[in-house]
């Protein structure tokens, strides 16, 4: 297991080290950030000047290691943009993105679940086929379009929930949270109705095709010979079984969650990770890019992490190491 | 289930007892598409980051919501009588900073040397201003290398700071990144103006409290007791945040929602004309092109072809159809209100293929040629539309034109890169002095490789047009100056070194209880506007 989790963990480093390199390499094709840094009077000495206290006249392979090197001390440089250290911006904003992503999983999760289990048990019943017919709307709609319909029918329409930003936040150390006051909340309500639409219905209708693949089951047939109360059946026996391939999607999908929140964070001019790394990419914006695609290379080296120690705690089967080496 | 329903339907209905929160009759809620990028006035020489800094910090001369330049921190300002390459100011009396400090000369000598230093992004502005002297408490002379006719218009971003108040927190000098770590001046502020800087969330939320100390507080209406600054960079969200009464007043107005806010109940929308000129630039001095289909020849380097490119373009078609009337066509690239810019000037030809086509064919290039446009994409108001309208145009004139349209970041170098990178491209050109000369120098002069000729990439290159833009720095008899701006116009327009397309308009949406005009610079100033009780 220990021998495992290591294994695991080196091959997280080298993927880590990968992505760098290929985001690094991607970012001449972003622009010359030293065009959006200075004034339209400068001339072509200043701008020369500033490309060298930059140090973009180094040698690609340098600049590398020399990003390498300060990233592993944890230090990512200036943000051209907004003149701070890129550490700290991201400080700043993982909070706002991290609550909107938990709270979107978590409604996707809960209520995923839920209409997918309804479904199965009412799969020919009105109410489960319109759920299931709606489910396709989300699935086929930009989240873009749906975080517009629901601003322009909750906010501008019926002003009942806010257009744009976390409302009032409260600090606590370093973090910050919405949770706590009433505007906080009413602000959290559109964006993660927009960012756990699309895990809704894929988690809903991978449940319901779980639970009737595993209400044929002969278990559950002899389940219902000996007797045993359908509600019981279902909930207790069907269901439990029908989880287990859940988990693993709702796991990978948490750090896709978190690492693509971008679009309903643009929408909603929510302060997180993804409205930073689109208008760092507007900018040419190298150090605060780069830092940000580290960060969700990292969630996801995490995630698998994670969802791989899940599955030998929860599949005894694969605790045999030889099946893992596999 | 069941229950998972049940709290689904208590999230919504708890949801109808929401209400959006009323608006204090005294704050302005003001949203527009991207934050200022740093509190330091002398770090970044860009629009947005000067409109919020004056709200701020002053300046020694400004301009008014008109474009009218006023006197601001300085009560009069005159050329030195003993020395021709210098201006003296009288400062105005009895101003203090934010933290109590009065404003004196020392803080102008300080700040004019700040923003000519290494790091300041305001030095281009600024390349031929040599320093400034202290006469008395309330006089200062800036000296230039030569006659500077032009420098109090050149002034009117460059802030005022605290001269103790920069020793004391160390931001002497503007931000260097080399230094690795941010300054005390980027996210906080000590000026002179109407606006004390109260919190600074960079890209989230800037809350400015009304200073009651403000030197001209009976003079000006400074309505806003507070004005909250938030950026929205989705145009539909912050139409919506305007609509739906989150923000009072929405700066950059999506051109496709102007008509339908202008007809919304509540809603106040004011046009204007921006500071901003669009138009085509190509090569037209190299020997061959490198993106186009004719062998060891320049076509553009043809003033026929120029020519026949300029009558291709519709101009009211653009401003119509392409622009939606947000734009008024333009004859030479120059916004009306800037020095030089006449009615005749700005005259330009009606669209007519058939003349246009006669004159390809009389260049030799009546079977046309292929050539490469470049576009910024994320600009200028619909600038990608533009250029495929005026794909379209050359197309009907034998121009088959390959459009490349990117990003901002990518656009730019091209133009600004020694040796350029393009043969034809769209550029949007400002004029923050509001005189002609700022156009000459950039975009018509030789390039030089300093100052001169850093946006003319056009290969360009007229020797009497030059010594004309070079006299005009020094020439500090205005009438003989205005002379010499009027023939280099002349000169330039025959030779349609580019097509000027329009000047863009503005537009500003606001609810109906506050009325704030749009200003010529962009840059509205709060400190003028009324607030209903």
């Amino acid at each position: 297991m220990i021998a495992y989790i290591l294994r695991s963990l080196a091959q997280g480093v080298l993927v880590l080290l990968v992505v760098a390199f290929i985001a690094f390499s991607m970012f001449r094709f972003v622009g010359d950030p030293v065009a959006n840094m200075v004034g339209q009077e400068a001339s072509l000495q200043d701008r020369q000047e500033l490309r060298e206290r930059l140090g973009l006249e180094r040698p690609f392979p340098m600049q590398f290691v020399i990003f390498i090197g300060n990233a592993v001390q944890g230090d990512f440089g200036i943000s051209y943009r907004q003149a701070r250290p890129v550490s700290d911006l991201m400080r700043e904003r993982l909070p706002a993105t991290l609550e909107l992503a938990m709270l979107s999983a978590l409604f996707a999760t809960v209520a995923g679940v839920g209409l997918g289990v309804y479904a199965a048990i009412r799969r020919d019943g009105f109410l489960a086929n319109t759920v299931m017919t709606v489910s396709l709307v989300g699935v086929s709609l930009p989240t873009f379009l749906i975080g517009i319909g629901l601003i322009y029918i909750f906010a501008v329409e019926l002003r009942w929930l806010p257009s744009f930003g976390r409302g009032q936040t409260v600090a606590i150390g370093w973090w910050t949270t919405g949770l706590l006051t009433e505007s906080g909340l009413k602000s959290l309500v559109l964006p993660v109705l927009t960012l756990g639409f699309f895990q809704l219905t894929l988690i809903m209708r991978l449940v319901r095709s779980e639970m009737l693949e595993v209400m044929r089951a002969d278990f559950i047939r002899f389940a219902r010979a000996r007797g045993i109360p359908e509600r019981t059946i279902e909930f207790r026996h069907a269901l439990r079984n029908t989880l287990i391939p859940v988990v693993t999607i709702a796991g990978l999908q948490l750090g896709s969650i978190i690492a693509f929140a971008i679009v309903t964070e643009t929408v909603f001019q929510w302060p997180g990770l993804g409205s930073l790394f689109v208008q760092a990419v507007q900018f040419a914006d190298v150090p605060v890019m780069a830092a940000y695609l580290v960060f969700v290379a990292t969630v996801f080296v995490i995630m698998n992490l994670l969802v791989d120690i899940t599955y030998v705690v929860l599949d005894p089967r694969l605790r045999g190491g030889r099946t893992l080496a596999k | 289930m069941s229950a998972t329903r049940t709290t689904l339907a208590a999230v919504l209905l708890g949801a109808t007892f929401f209400t959006a929160a009323s608006a204090d009759a005294q704050t302005l809620r003001w949203a527009r598409v991207g934050d200022a990028l740093t509190m330091d006035p002398h770090a970044q020489n860009e629009g947005p980051t000067h409109a919020l800094n004056h709200h701020i910090y002053e300046t020694l001369v400004g301009r008014d919501q008109a474009g009218e330049m006023i006197g601001v921190l300085a009560t009069d300002w005159r050329i030195d009588p003993e020395n021709e390459n210098a201006w003296i100011f009288d400062l105005r009396e009895g101003v203090s900073f934010h933290n109590g400090n009065p404003f004196t000369a020392d803080d102008v000598v300080f700040s004019i040397e700040r923003a000519t230093s290494p790091t300041s992004d305001m030095k281009g502005l600024h390349s031929t201003v040599t320093g400034a002297e202290k006469i008395d408490d309330y006089t200062v002379r800036i000296v230039s290398s030569g006659p500077n006719p032009l420098l109090p218009n050149n002034l009117t971003n460059t802030f005022i700071m605290d001269e103790e108040w920069s020793v004391e927190n160390d931001v002497v000098e503007p931000q260097d990144f080399d230094a690795g770590q941010e300054t005390y001046a980027v996210r906080n502020a000590n000026g002179t103006g109407p606006y004390v800087l109260a919190a600074r969330e960079a890209e989230v939320r800037t809350v400015m409290r009304r200073n009651e100390d403000y030197w001209a507080i009976d003079e000006l209406p400074v309505g806003p007791a507070e004005i909250v600054y938030t950026p929205i960079s989705e145009a539909a969200t912050r139409v919506a945040a305007l609509l739906s009464g989150e923000v009072d007043f929405v700066q950059d107005v999506p051109v496709q929602d102007i008509e339908r806010l202008s007809n919304e109940p509540g809603i106040r929308v004011n046009l204007g004309v921006e500071n901003r000129t669009i138009f085509f630039g190509m090569d037209v001095g190299s020997d061959d092109l490198d993106t186009d289909d004719v062998e060891g020849a320049n076509p553009f380097a043809d003033l026929r072809v120029r020519e026949a490119m300029n009558m291709a373009i519709n101009r009211e078609g653009i401003a119509q159809v392409v622009m939606r009337g947000q734009a008024m066509p333009a004859g030479i690239i120059s916004p009306p209100f800037v020095n030089g810019w006449t009615e005749e000037l700005n005259a330009y030809p009606e669209p007519d293929i058939a003349a246009a086509r006669a004159l390809m064919a009389e260049a030799g290039y009546a079977d046309g040629f292929t050539a490469t446009m470049h576009c910024p994409n994320d600009r200028y108001l619909n600038d990608e539309a533009i250029c495929q309208a005026a794909v379209g145009a050359f197309g009907q004139i034998g121009i088959d034109v390959n459009l490349v349209s990117q990003s901002r970041s990518l656009h730019f170098p091209l133009i600004s890169q020694e040796p350029p990178q393009t043969d034809l491209y769209l550029l949007g050109w400002g004029v923050p002095t509001f005189d002609s000369e700022y156009i000459f120098s950039f975009l018509y002069h030789t390039r030089d490789g300093a100052s001169l000729g850093t946006w003319n990439p056009t290969e360009y290159s007229n020797p009497e047009v030059d010594a004309m833009i070079q006299s005009l720095a020094s020439e500090t008899d205005i009438a003989a100056r205005d002379a010499t701006i009027a023939k280099i116009w002349e000169q330039v327009k025959a030779d349609t070194v580019y097509i000027p397309l329009h000047t863009q308009m503005l537009a500003y949406a606001m609810r109906e209880s506050v009325d704030i005009p749009v200003d010529a610079e962009n840059q509205p100033k709060m400190k003028y506007i009324e607030m209903a009780e």
